[in-house]
């Protein structure tokens, strides 16, 4: 095994925020319980999160700092209207699957 | 040192993921869940975000999640059924890996000597300078922000209350 660098390259960041993101993405797309889709977009949310705050380090400057803040915020206020549909949703359906959801469809 | 501890966090992050995605049971994803913000929270202070990092733990980690373990335990949500898409199970893992390459290559043609993160070189994400920020450059989208939250409370409230006839 080589000896650890001191330091990791900036790439590395950004290629661990991919991962996390297609994490994200197949836990949208494989999971069949509404809850865990959400927790998966929230997961996507902060592999995006995790981009903006590398490439401040990049640039020396504050602003993606602030932009993950506002991603923060938004997924704030998403978690707590989509919590409330999928509680709304609970109530009239009885079901969290999302194969049952489907009244939309055709 | 800082690479070692990349890698510990790193690690920590994507097996927690990994669980997140695997588990059926929807409290065990929401609490790798809570595992993958920590250990980004760490990563964040790793670049120089301290405010950030705090924000992550007290917000995502602290906020978010106890709604959302809130519904799980309101809802009694049990383990899912599996899924009829079974093509997705053989076709899905291999497209997911491509995509990765893609994006990997991606960033390495376009950062290709972006150097090396070094613990303490970026000071700029402090409460002071985010706050400076915030209240200056970012005050109009700062405000708006205000808003957003008050809608998202009162659309919360309404599609979440009880009927009374």
């Amino acid at each position: 095994m080589p000896p650890l660098p001191p330091s990791v390259p900036l790439t590395w960041y950004l290629i661990l925020s991919a991962i996390l993101f297609v994490l994200g993405i197949a836990g949208f797309l494989f999971r069949r319980n509404i809850i865990t889709v959400f927790m998966s977009i929230e997961l996507m949310l902060n592999a995006v999160n995790l981009s903006f705050i590398t490439f401040s380090y990049k640039l020396k400057q504050v602003d993606g700092h602030i932009f993950s803040f506002f991603v923060m915020v938004v997924a704030a206020a998403e978690a707590a209207v989509g919590l409330a549909i999928i509680l709304t949703v609970f109530k009239n359906r009885q079901t969290l699957a999302i194969d049952e959801l489907s009244s939309l469809k055709n | 040192m800082d690479a070692l501890l990349f890698m510990i966090f790193a690690a920590i992050a994507v097996v927690c993921a990994v669980n997140l995605v695997v588990q059926t049971h929807p409290i065990s994803s929401a609490l790798s869940l809570v595992g993958v913000m920590g250990a980004l929270a760490a990563l964040y202070l790793l670049l120089g975000g301290e405010f950030i990092a705090a924000a992550q733990l007290v917000v995502y980690a602290g906020a978010i999640m106890v709604l959302f373990i809130f519904v799980i335990m309101l809802l009694n949500a049990g383990t899912e059924n599996k899924g009829r898409r079974s093509w997705a199970k053989y076709a899905g893992v291999p497209l997911m890996l491509v995509f990765l390459g893609l994006i990997a290559c991606g960033v390495a043609q376009q950062l290709p000597a972006s150097g090396n993160v070094v613990f303490g070189e970026f000071k700029g994400g402090t409460a002071l300078d985010i706050g400076r920020a915030l209240f200056t450059t970012y005050l109009l989208p700062f405000e708006v922000t205000s808003i957003l939250i008050l809608i998202a409370i009162l659309g919360a409230i309404v599609l979440a209350r009880k009927e009374i006839d």
